[in-house]
């Protein structure tokens, strides 16, 4: 088991510095994301126009996985629209599950598929995806904590 | 003229960390391509190969329920079942075999104490006391108890080594306290705490007291009867026994006059449709076909640990468990969650530079087994102002050599985290 296909630098160095790690001004959407097995929580807001996430930040504290995946995914949805947002979720929650991911969907998750070596790890998927969850949780508002799977 | 050599009983072995590892299976293998070095003790314990044997023993020859037909291989299996009852009474020195009640373990136990004692026992303002250490097993039961009976929990604070002083215990204690749970041995922290005096503290005012001794078990002398605990439960599952088995001691006095906890076959003396009655200790508390594997296998695993002399278990674990803090203590950026003098088998600690998550993750990788997270003890967390710790815990069989290899691992933590 080789531990850098885990903790890659880009892994590292977002968990260390966390990119975003502020609530941006305005905001219209808050999530809460808690993961009760490690204790790993961020709250993150976002400003909704329209279909498009014009600005997005998250506050927490948790594992180098959770926060380099939360920081990674702020950098990448920021401009995109909801339906693009949903996209990625789907792509990334496939990397890190385990689902063979072809090299085209590879490419498109970017910078993201530095995350791909969390799917040799089964119990640290909820790490990675703790903030993807917290994140669709705010767009739908639903109210409540975000839980993973 | 020969000097007379000292008398040994043939039973007690010696303490030898090498000869014990080859007793437990579970240590011979590699994980992750690393021979496995097991510190997670406090969750649950390995099994020695003669518990194996007895399990296997039940389902392969003598699988039969108990208590029932008359048929011989009914009669093996309640025999054994009973004799495991007995082996447990002998263990806690508790004074009688029917004061001993098979549960599912330890958190059974403490639902079973706060239903059918406190819901008929508690009024409104009624206290309970339970210290700021208590596992979530020995929490949430007794707040569901408060919402059904109006009761209050009331918490004893600790001090920042992770100890229940007698001073605060005594302040905590009311004219209106009913009940005192409290837990033995910290599982987050491996605190001991001074029950025989806290005990006597709570009987003078008038409290019961529930000890939990899920922790306590295999690393301290448990004796229910010179402690006066009014009950004590405890797991089979870190005692060196099967999951799904524990164990409530309660005093005779004090089951007899409590209700059944739930109701089914085995803890009736007879049944109409008009009236049910109940049958006799430790029976009325143990509605339907119970674990008998499971019993048997706690029997089992206590016949291992008493065929060790208990004293220089705990020696050689405490040996372990100094040699353990004082290398944890050289590694810089480490910090040690829970310092309470005299504590036995659990280091909880935290490093600079790594989540606790992330350290559990490179050390498995090294083959080294430590929990991490909140250890159900999310109230401790608090008081420390921490979400998670990472937690090495000992067992009979860890050797310096395992420390060694923990102390390793963390170093490529750092190499990593830098």
């Amino acid at each position: 088991m080789d531990l850098r296909e885990l903790y890659q630098e880009v892994i590292l160095d977002h968990g260390k510095n966390p990119r975003n790690h502020r609530f941006p001004e305005p905001s219209n959407r808050e999530g809460r994301g808690y993961n009760p097995l490690c204790g790993d929580k961020i709250t993150l807001r976002l400003q909704l126009d329209g279909e498009t996430i014009s600005d997005v930040g998250f506050i927490g504290q948790g594992c180098a996985i959770s926060q380099a995946a939360c920081s990674t995914m702020t950098e990448a949805i920021k401009g995109k629209t909801v339906p693009e947002f949903e996209a990625l979720f789907d792509k990334f929650h496939s990397m890190v599950t385990g689902d063979e991911g072809s090299e085209d969907e590879l490419d498109a998750l970017g910078k993201l598929a530095v995350f791909a070596g969390v799917r040799e790890f089964p119990m640290r998927v909820k790490c990675a995806t703790l903030g993807w969850h917290t994140l669709k949780q705010a767009l739908h508002d639903e109210g409540g904590e975000a839980k993973t799977e | 003229m020969t000097e007379l050599a000292p008398i040994i009983p043939a039973s007690v072995k010696a303490f030898d960390v090498e000869r014990v590892r080859e007793d437990f299976p579970a240590l011979h293998q590699d994980v992750h391509g690393k021979p496995l070095v097991y510190l997670d003790s406090a969750a649950t314990t390995l099994k020695p190969q003669s518990v194996i044997d007895a399990v296997d023993q039940v389902y392969a020859r003598d699988c039969a329920n108990i208590h029932r037909a008359v048929h011989l291989l009914s009669q093996r299996a309640t025999a054994h079942f009973e004799e495991a009852r007995e082996k447990v009474r002998a263990f806690v020195n508790a004074p009688k075999t029917s004061e001993i009640v098979f549960t599912r373990g330890t958190t059974e136990a403490v639902n079973l104490v706060a239903q059918s004692w406190g819901r008929g026992s508690l009024r409104d303002g009624d206290e309970l006391l339970v210290t700021e250490l208590e596992h979530h097993s020995n929490i949430v039961p007794w707040q569901l108890l408060c919402q059904q009976t109006g009761a209050k929990l009331v918490v004893v604070p600790m001090t920042d080594r992770g100890e229940v002083l007698r001073e605060a215990f005594e302040q905590s204690l009311s004219e209106r306290t009913r009940l005192v749970a409290m837990t033995h041995v910290s599982n987050a922290l491996g605190t001991v705490l001074p029950v025989k005096e806290l005990i006597s503290l709570a009987h003078e005012r008038g409290a019961l007291v529930l000890l939990d001794g899920a922790q306590a078990v295999s690393h301290v002398d448990v004796d229910v009867k010179a402690l006066d605990c009014d009950f004590y439960a405890f797991s089979g599952h870190k005692l060196y026994g099967p999951t799904g088995i524990g164990v409530l001691y309660g005093k005779e006095r004090l089951l007899e006059e409590m209700p059944p906890y739930q109701g089914g076959g085995d803890m009736i003396r007879s049944v109409t449709f008009e009236e049910t009655i109940y049958n006799d200790l430790p029976y009325k508390f143990e509605a339907g076909t119970p674990h008998i594997a499971g019993a048997i296998g706690l029997g089992a695993a206590i016949d291992y640990f008493s065929s060790f002399d208990a004293g220089l278990v705990h020696a050689h674990e405490n040996a372990v468990l100094r040699y353990a803090t004082e290398a944890l203590e050289e590694l810089p950026g480490l910090r040690l969650i829970g310092t309470a003098p005299g504590k036995v088998a659990a280091l909880s600690f935290l490093m600079e530079s790594a989540h606790p998550h992330d350290i559990g993750t490179i050390v498995d990788a090294e083959g080294v087994a430590i929990r991490t997270g909140h250890h159900c003890a999310q109230p401790v967390m608090e008081h420390f102002g921490i979400a998670a710790t990472a937690r090495a815990s000992l067992g009979m069989y860890n050797s310096f050599e395992d420390i060694d290899a923990l102390v390793e691992s963390l170093q490529k933590v750092q190499e990593l985290f830098g």
